[in-house]
């Protein structure tokens, strides 16, 4: 069961992962933390014209959400920023390939997702006030 | 080394648990730190507690009524028997956490003030810290923290200092780290404190449990610890405090029991230990933790304690040989309970554990409720192991084996 988890791929974001790092000027930073684990993720986010033009993420804690994050950064680079409204846990959980996890593991999987949204909402709601509680309301629930 | 006195494998069958395959294998329960199984005898007394006794205590004349006051009031002596004190010094709480509660409200926010320094340690579960710091906003008292050294031993030297400083006037301290397993030497600390009359609050959550505790001996001022780490039901938990301190502390809860008499704008208090037990209680699991202690008494908590050393000394021996293996405390069994916390290589604790229940294999991982600790560790999490009275030199063997796992599908 755990050689399905820790396949190949994700020892590899675990150890190497992508996009990991501070981003000077960037133009919003959420962090947030699994209390049960302590797995700590910090998304930094850079925005043009809508666009995320760099995503950085920081963080520590077990290879599911190390992995998740680092595998999530490259999902969502230099796609539309409204995008990230519509992603769930569904998509996240099939990007990294890992559809049976337990509720507990779960959550160390779907951690980035839930930084990343903040982060959107967050930047909509400095930017761009009018569609932020419209992308709030439409956000996907994850 | 020796054999232990505790013969495990047969006292297994008093535990239904065990009958419970995980993923295909036997249940191989690690976490003894957090809760413990429990025997028959102890879900037992309390379907029978439901089926043939159950009604309210203290209140009415009827003879249900009366069987289950008695059983009640049965269990508390022996649990004060158990750490050789007087029953009316035995309040039931819910857990430990209330316990330390009852005495920071009760207690501390009456006879401490603004400056007052309240000594804990590094190794404190969150329960000895959050409390203090709550109460520290409120009222303007101090937090000092006493360290550990590299091994995992308090700076006790230091603590004595601090004691005699004339600031501390409250010495709040874990008689066993939930984490590291050290054995904190409480008797001179408890000495010391009170040559400066200063009372001692002993958490005794891990220790009670798993070795002989007389308080009479000790003389601290207050004891506290849960039922569930040790066979007990959970929702049950011990404040033992010193006759001289309840009678003068105020009451934690108002409420039904705790009172004399009720006017329209005033109260007269029960007398204790019924003034902190206010409301109807969680009867049938006190009945059910005076179940437990009769266990551990026909054990013996000497014979629990050598078994604990066997086991630990067996796994301390066995995890060394493994590579890229830190563990945390000290690695003599004389100055270590039955709590083995370790790192291995890269492998996140949560990770660890993933693998360790494909085996069957229950560890706990994480932060253990003592963030504090971490911290001076400079670790994120551990893995943690913990035994008890049923566990076997096999199982150790099966939990190393699924350490190598780990480090094979890790690739380490």
């Amino acid at each position: 069961m755990s050689d399905d988890i820790y396949r190949e791929i994700i020892l590899d974001h675990y150890r190497n992962p992508r996009n990991k790092g501070k981003l000077e000027n960037a133009d919003v930073t959420v962090h947030d933390s699994n209390p049960l684990c302590g797995d700590e993720i910090d998304i930094h986010l850079k925005v043009n014209d809508g666009v995320i033009s760099d995503v950085k993420f920081e963080g520590k804690g077990c290879a599911i959400s190390q992995a998740s994050a680092s595998m999530l950064t490259e999902m969502v680079m230099g796609k539309n920023l409204n995008l990230v409204k519509d992603l769930k846990k569904e998509d996240i959980l099939e990007n990294i390939g890992l559809t049976n996890l337990g509720p507990a593991r779960i959550k160390c999987a779907l951690l980035s997702l839930k930084v990343l949204k903040v982060g959107m909402i967050k930047y909509y709601s400095e930017n761009d006030p009018k569609s932020a509680e419209q992308v709030k309301n439409e956000s996907s629930p994850y | 080394m020796q054999r232990s006195i505790v013969n495990s494998y047969e006292l297994r069958n008093d535990f239904p648990i065990f009958k419970k395959k995980i993923n295909g294998n036997d249940l191989v329960y690690l976490d003894n730190a957090s809760t413990t199984q429990k025997p028959y005898s102890v879900i037992n007394s309390i379907t029978d507690f439901y089926s043939n006794h159950n009604s309210n205590i203290h209140r009415a004349v009827y003879q249900l009524a009366e069987e289950a006051t008695e059983l009640y009031e049965q269990s508390r002596e022996k649990i004060a028997n158990f750490i050789n004190v007087r029953p009316e010094e035995i309040i039931f709480t819910r857990n430990t956490t209330e316990s330390i509660n009852l005495i920071a409200h009760s207690w501390a926010r009456s006879n401490l003030k603004k400056d007052d320094v309240i000594a804990i340690t590094e190794i404190e579960h969150h329960s000895n810290i959050v409390p203090w710091q709550i109460l520290c906003q409120e009222i303007g008292t101090r937090l000092e923290y006493v360290g550990i050294d590299e091994s995992g031993f308090l700076d006790v030297e230091y603590l004595i200092e601090l004691i005699s400083s004339r600031k501390v006037k409250l010495v709040s301290i874990s008689h066993m780290s939930n984490v590291l397993g050290t054995i904190v030497p409480i008797e001179r600390i408890i000495k010391t404190a009170h040559q400066n009359d200063i009372p001692v609050i002993v958490d005794g959550a891990q220790s009670v449990p798993h070795m002989p505790v007389d308080v009479k001996n000790l003389d601290c001022d207050f004891l506290v610890f849960s039922a569930h780490k040790m066979l007990g039901p959970t929702g049950v938990g011990v404040l033992y405090a010193k006759k001289e301190f309840l009678e003068k502390m105020k009451p934690f809860m108002g409420g039904g029991d705790m009172i004399k008499e009720v006017f329209k704008f005033h109260a007269n208090y029960n007398e204790v230990p019924y003034k902190f037990e206010a409301g109807t209680p969680n009867i049938a699991d006190v009945v059910g933790f005076g179940a437990a202690v009769e266990y551990l008494e026909k054990i013996g908590m000497e014979n629990i304690r050598k078994h604990e050393i066997y086991l630990t000394e067996y796994a301390l021996e066995s995890m060394q040989s493994l590579k890229y293996i830190t563990i945390y405390g000290p690695m003599d069994s004389k100055f270590r309970g039955g709590v083995i916390s370790f790192n291995i290589a890269d492998i996140h604790p949560h990770d660890l554990a993933t693998i360790m229940n494909d085996h069957g294999i229950a560890i706990r991982s994480g932060h253990h409720c003592a963030q504090v600790l971490m911290q001076r560790l400079d670790v994120p999490a551990t893995s943690r192991a913990s035994f008890y009275i049923y566990n076997t030199k096999e199982e150790i063997d099966k939990f190393v084996n699924a350490i190598k796992e780990a480090g094979r599908i890790f690739k380490i």
